[in-house]
């Protein structure tokens, strides 16, 4: 296995600060709308989270149309492969809309957005119609992400410990040594 | 043999497949468990904030489009010109000197979750206030009559809306379980015998609204100073007297209000209390000393109400925790739970058809009913 079939340096460092940042968004999200004593400090981070995701996600899609992909591995079934390419895009699609949303209807409710000593300006006008179907929204969308980034989980799990076939070492932030890189060329 | 049902190459399915099988189990299966967990569904009798809110509508009964506490009530608007001895303390805009009045929306109201309960002296009277600061800054407040909280906790809140809920034959607690509740928590005994020793002022107008809870005021400097609020009344006693309504009218108390403001503008003075190194900033059931320093920081001119249908205070959630920069919350666990909680009510009463209040002004082309 030569060393392009790891992803690009820059895809494998956007995909763990992306997953750590997700992984907390989701945990936050749950925990502060079932916390009374915890959720002003679990707001206070959730807000600035999402916007940094949001711009994540913007640097991300860049890099993704940027950098070339490494080859599917010779383990994934015709099938398998189209999942997994409508699989990266539907979470493209949630990593901008559960910001761009919570925004929105953060805006439509008149919730001032703050990063620091900064208010984000509304996207949306004052409308709690607009609010509704937006905080509804929100949710539906989390969940999705939720269920999609399970599915994720679990397929690269039953590659890696399963069929052992190197699938993880495609995005591991450090580069394997050579004698791992060959054990299981495809 | 699992890869072949992919229809691949069969990858050689090596011993202890069905091992590391189940280790792929036991991860997902411990994510899942890990987000269960944060969520609620492990345990599903811990207080949250939604359990809060059905608290109250099991209590009060169904009033789709209210508050779920605070239901009555009305909107008003007016500004706040600030003298800019605040600055001293919080480097908030909303505190400097010689700057434009700041526009502010709220509303008066009275406690508990019965849109259409009579006017009451004894009911606790709200004023809440949403200041538009520059550069999309908000501050919001909601304050009380009362000189301090009856409970420093969520839990206790909760517990004590249940166990001094009016029974529906007798209309009162039951007294069992108000003394269980008492005996538990001493705290409200004694928050109570302070709240009683003061009486009601004769209406909203000349009411005293007091945050309750504290907050910091931070300065420029990053210093931190423990403060408690209160909006203390320029005008006495009603000027007009209502001309329909006796005193004993279902709206008799809104109905003074709407015809002080129609005849004049109310006016309070915005004070700030400033605590000692000491004073609990944690329990709201507690009032301070009373030779704490008290600094007059502004004043609110309120000089248009509007019944709730119209009235853009619907469409608005005082959530205390709404603040601008250079006021932040204390370590008071009630303002977490307040802002997780009118979340909620607003979230559930903003999807819910506009209803008609049973304060009306003639502002909104309305006339209040007798």
């Amino acid at each position: 296995m030569s060393k392009s079939a790891q992803f690009a340096w820059s895809s494998r460092v956007l995909h763990w600060l992306m997953a750590i940042a997700l992984l907390g968004m989701l945990l936050l999200g749950m925990g502060m709308v079932t916390s009374l004593w915890h959720y002003q400090s679990l707001v206070a981070v959730h807000r600035p989270l999402g916007i940094l995701i949001l711009v994540l996600t913007i640097i991300r899609f860049i890099n993704r149309q940027l950098k070339p992909l490494p080859p599917f591995l010779a383990t994934m079934s015709a099938r398998e492969r189209v999942i997994a390419s409508a699989s990266e895009r539907l979470l493209y699609a949630l990593m901008f809309l559960l910001p761009l949303v919570g925004w929105g209807m953060l805006s439509a409710a008149r919730y001032p957005v703050r990063i620091g000593p900064l208010v984000l300006p509304p996207i949306l006008p004052h409308s709690v119609g607009l609010y509704t179907v937006l905080r509804q929204a929100h949710t539906v969308l989390a969940y999705l992400l939720f269920f999609t980034f399970m599915a994720h989980l679990s397929a690269v799990l039953f590659h890696t410990l399963v069929l052992r076939d190197g699938l993880l070492r495609r995005m591991l932030p450090w580069s394997p040594p050579p004698s791992e890189r060959d054990d299981r060329a495809p | 043999m699992i890869a072949t049902m992919n229809g691949l190459a069969p990858v050689r399915a090596s011993s202890g497949t069905g091992g590391r099988l189940a280790w792929v189990f036991a991860i997902v299966l411990a994510v899942g468990a890990l987000f269960s967990y944060v969520a609620g569904w492990l345990t599903p009798h811990r207080l949250t904030p939604a359990r809060v809110v059905d608290t109250f509508e099991r209590i009060n009964g169904p009033h789709p489009g209210f508050r779920r506490n605070h239901a009555k009530g009305v909107t008003i608007s007016g500004n706040f010109a600030a003298n800019g001895a605040g600055s001293r303390l919080s480097k908030a805009s909303v505190f400097r000197a010689g700057s434009v009045p700041v526009p502010v929306v709220g509303r008066f109201a009275l406690a508990g979750g019965m849109p259409y309960a009579g006017d009451s002296a004894a009911t606790v009277r709200s004023l809440a206030l949403a200041f538009s600061l520059p550069n999309g800054e908000e501050w919001r407040t909601g304050m009380n009559n009362i000189p301090v909280f009856i409970v420093n906790t969520p839990e206790a809140f909760s517990e004590q809306l249940i166990a001094l809920a009016p029974e529906p034959a007798t209309q009162k607690p039951n007294p069992a379980r108000a003394q269980a509740f008492m005996a538990k928590h001493p705290e409200t005994m004694r928050a109570i015998r302070a709240i009683k020793a003061q009486a009601p002022t004769a209406g909203f107008e000349d009411s005293t609204y007091n945050s309750l809870n504290a907050f910091h005021l931070i300065d420029a400097a990053g210093r931190v100073t423990a403060v408690r609020w209160s909006m203390v009344p320029l005008q006495g006693a009603p000027a007009v007297p209502p001309p329909t309504a006796a005193p004993t009218g279902a709206n008799f108390l809104f109905d003074a209000l709407i015809a002080h403001v129609e005849d004049a503008p109310l006016r309070f003075r915005l004070v700030l209390t400033i605590a000692q190194p000491g004073d609990a900033t944690n329990d709201a059931t507690l009032a301070w000393p009373e030779d704490r320093e008290k600094l007059e920081v502004g004043t609110l001119t309120i000089d248009r109400v509007e019944g709730e249908a119209t009235g853009s205070a619907r469409i608005i959630n005082f959530d205390p925790l709404i603040l601008p920069n250079g006021i932040a919350g204390s370590d008071d666990p009630l303002l977490s739970a307040r802002s997780a909680a009118y979340s909620q009510s607003f979230t559930r009463r903003v999807a819910e058809p506009v209803a008609s209040s049973a304060v009306k002004t003639t502002a909104a082309g309305e006339v209040s009913q007798p």
